[in-house]
């Protein structure tokens, strides 16, 4: 494509002749080949991805009823009633995850890009980027043996005392609940929100912080009317990369909360709810023959909603010019 | 607890005032907190909530913190209130608020560091790193993790064989040749390969891999393969990054010498981000090394050292603590222990990799 009508670049005019005279020879040409070729490796292997996964879910989604209930754990008439739940809790833990961790993060990010004094914001930025380094078995250790007795008198508390609201009613002591598990999940997905917060609020124009300072603002203020606006969508779409990521997030589930296949609303009981993620990765080492087809046909589903949400995303990000993104 | 700003007790100390607003409106505001003010309020605050715990109970440094927070917020919005006149109190609250989400964040980050280095070390020993699980059993302390030392060695370095060159290669076609839709395109499919759950990349090599050599088929090079679905974005985004940050008149130096494109890029943009790309693909081995999920459905857990990428079941650590763990009783304190060693190789590949580009990295760069 590229060799056969080389468009004239924006940044430099003269770039483009000399690239064109020197672009002979067989090595040039190989070379060029071969950048290209990993390129489309790239869309290949995701197609690859999609079309496997249909191809091994196929099986299940076919199957009659009666197959489908000779898998010992299959609890539904159709592939679909089965996933239901799965798909709820999954978007229940991840919503609830998200509720806590997108104030938090826009709080650090806000410190760090115009509170903390500017010599230490950037060594900030790396311990909040630590928690992102954390590998995500060592956050199940914590949540299930660290995070789960701390909570515990907390949640006491609010079945006591905030018990008459159905959300909160019910508790029962190992807090194995699927709010556990969403602190933790928020804790995780707390670096990307902040790295991507991070990088919008520093990109505010440095005249329009000036000009409220000017106007007798106070920084709360400039904050409000310079910072905030200008990152909203930055904001937005950090928040749904965060979603993304909570989506996907198997082992801190899975090694928290103890499961149950109900549309429950109740964040404090244990045994109500569980994730498309921690599901398959609870029952697959045991799994063969159309179990396996079941299993995978409920990833495919996963997969379908995080490409969602990501491409989402991406694409509330790609709307502003010359950001160049999470990583 | 609002007798704050005249306490004496309290030197002063300097605090982050913003310097561009107090010469302003000296003219017109009534006044202003003194800067030593909040800390003033933060060390009587801290007093207060520790005399209020005393009483109600046996103090604990996290009850203490927590009312001792609440008490600040209160104590400091209502003197400048007072003091100061709503604006400037909505200001000191902001302020409050965004540090203390800061201090939030810290507290998963300590404990849990805290608690692997405290509950790991109860196990973690030479004697541990150095053997594998082979005859242990029961309630037995022995046993160890070098099997699955290995194991994760081999698997995210042949992870790392799939995914660098194809992440640099992807990253030169994106930077130095990609023009028009197709570029676009991969640019943007790359951001949401980064999204794409590990287990669904450990779903793929499975069906891949099962669909080729038949459902049985179990080996370490299934787990590479996912693992480099997962590493190859991240690869890609960081190099590209790097090349970006090239100054464009060193290709046009080399062009203008006669140096053809291809050569340009091997021997003068490559050379030049070369710290920056083994920064960036440290970084990225460490964000995958400590993958657990699409290694529990691939490559499964054994007992011993298997040497043999391309046939059999592998011990990695991830698995391994996670197997651990759900087996209870002593395997809870393996579990922390090979959480511990974990750590330390994620975090040792972390500074190394700051490092690297600390020292290596041309002046030109940020």
């Amino acid at each position: 494509m590229a060799v056969l009508s080389p468009a004239p670049t924006k940044k430099s005019p003269d770039e483009e002749p000399a690239a064109k005279r020197n672009r002979g020879g067989l090595a040039g040409r190989l070379f060029q080949f071969l950048s290209t070729a990993a390129g489309v490796t790239i869309l290949v292997t995701l197609a690859a991805v999609a079309a496997f996964l249909v191809i091994r879910a196929w099986p299940a989604l076919t199957a009659s009823p009666e197959e489908l209930q000779k898998i010992s754990w299959f609890n539904a008439d159709s592939i679909l009633g089965y996933t239901g739940p799965l798909i709820f809790g999954t978007l229940l833990a991840s919503v609830l995850a998200l509720g806590i961790a997108v104030p938090l993060a826009l709080g650090i990010a806000l410190f760090i890009s115009h509170y903390a004094p500017r010599r230490l914001a950037q060594g900030l930025g790396y311990v909040i980027d630590l928690l992102a380094a954390i590998p995500s078995v060592v956050y199940g250790l914590w949540g299930a043996l660290w995070l789960a007795p701390v909570l515990d008198p907390v949640f006491r508390w609010m079945t006591d005392f905030l018990g008459f609201i159905p959300l909160f009613e019910g508790y029962q002591p190992p807090a194995k609940n699927i709010l556990t598990a969403s602190v933790v999940l928020a804790v995780m997905i707390l670096p990307i929100i902040t790295a991507v917060a991070r990088e919008v609020f520093l990109q505010t124009p440095r005249l329009h912080e000036e000009a409220a300072l000017a106007l007798g603002a106070t920084r709360w203020e400039m904050v409000r009317m310079a910072v905030l606006p200008f990152g909203r969508s930055g904001l937005i779409s950090a928040s749904m990369l965060g979603l993304g990521r909570a989506l996907g997030e198997t082992m801190a589930v899975l090694m928290i909360l103890s499961p149950g296949f109900l549309y429950s609303f109740h964040l404090l009981k244990p045994g109500q709810h569980q994730s498309i993620a921690a599901n398959i990765a609870s029952k697959f080492p045991e799994a063969s023959g159309l179990s396996v087809n079941a299993l995978i046909a409920t990833g495919l589903a996963l997969f379908v909603i995080t490409l969602a949400v990501n491409m989402l995303a991406r694409w509330i990000i790609s709307r502003r010019s010359e950001f160049s993104g999470a990583n | 607890m609002t007798t704050a700003p005249f306490s004496s007790a309290v030197s002063p100390s300097p605090a982050p005032t913003d310097p561009g607003t107090n010469a302003l409106d000296g003219t017109r505001r009534r006044s202003r907190l003194a800067s030593w003010a909040p800390w003033a309020a933060a060390g009587g605050s801290l007093v207060v909530s520790f005399l209020v715990v005393l009483v109600l109970g046996t103090p604990t440094v996290a009850s203490v913190v927590a009312l001792a927070a609440v008490v600040y917020a209160v104590s400091v919005t209502v003197v400048s209130r007072v003091v100061e006149g709503p604006r400037w109190a909505a200001d000191r609250f902001a302020t409050t608020m965004v540090t203390f989400a800061f201090g939030i964040a810290l507290i998963p980050l300590v404990s849990l560091l805290w608690t692997v280095l405290q509950k790991g070390s109860t196990l973690f020993s030479l004697t541990f790193l150095n053997t594998n699980m082979l005859g242990v059993f029961g309630d037995m302390t022995e046993g160890g993790v070098y099997h699955a030392i290995v194991g994760t060695v081999l698997i995210t370095a042949a992870a790392a064989v799939i995914s660098v060159p194809l992440g640099i290669l992807t990253a030169v076609y994106l930077v130095e040749y990609g023009r028009g839709p197709l570029a676009k395109g991969i640019t943007f499919l790359v951001d949401v390969m980064t999204g794409i759950p590990s287990i669904v990349a450990g779903l793929f090599a499975f069906a891949l891999f099962t669909q080729v050599f038949g459902p049985a088929f179990r080996a370490g090079i299934m787990g590479a393969a996912a693992l480099s679905l997962l590493m190859t974005p991240v690869v890609i985004r960081s190099v590209e990054e790097m090349l970006r940050l090239v100054p464009n008149e060193l290709r046009e130096a080399s062009y203008a010498l006669g140096v053809p494109k291809w050569l340009t890029i091997v021997k003068v943009v490559l050379r030049t981000a070369i710290a920056g790309i083994v920064t960036g693909v440290m970084l990225a081995v460490a964000r995958v090394i400590g993958e657990t999920a699409p290694l529990l459905l691939t490559v499964g857990i054994v007992t011993q050292v298997n040497w043999d990428l391309f046939d059999g079941r592998m011990t990695t650590l991830p698995v391994f603590a996670y197997n651990q763990y759900s087996q209870g009783g002593v395997g809870v304190d393996r579990a922390w222990a090979a959480a511990l060693t974990l750590i330390l190789i994620v975090m040792l590949l972390n500074v190394v990799a700051r490092l690297v580009s600390r020292f290596f990295s041309p002046k030109a760069s940020r």
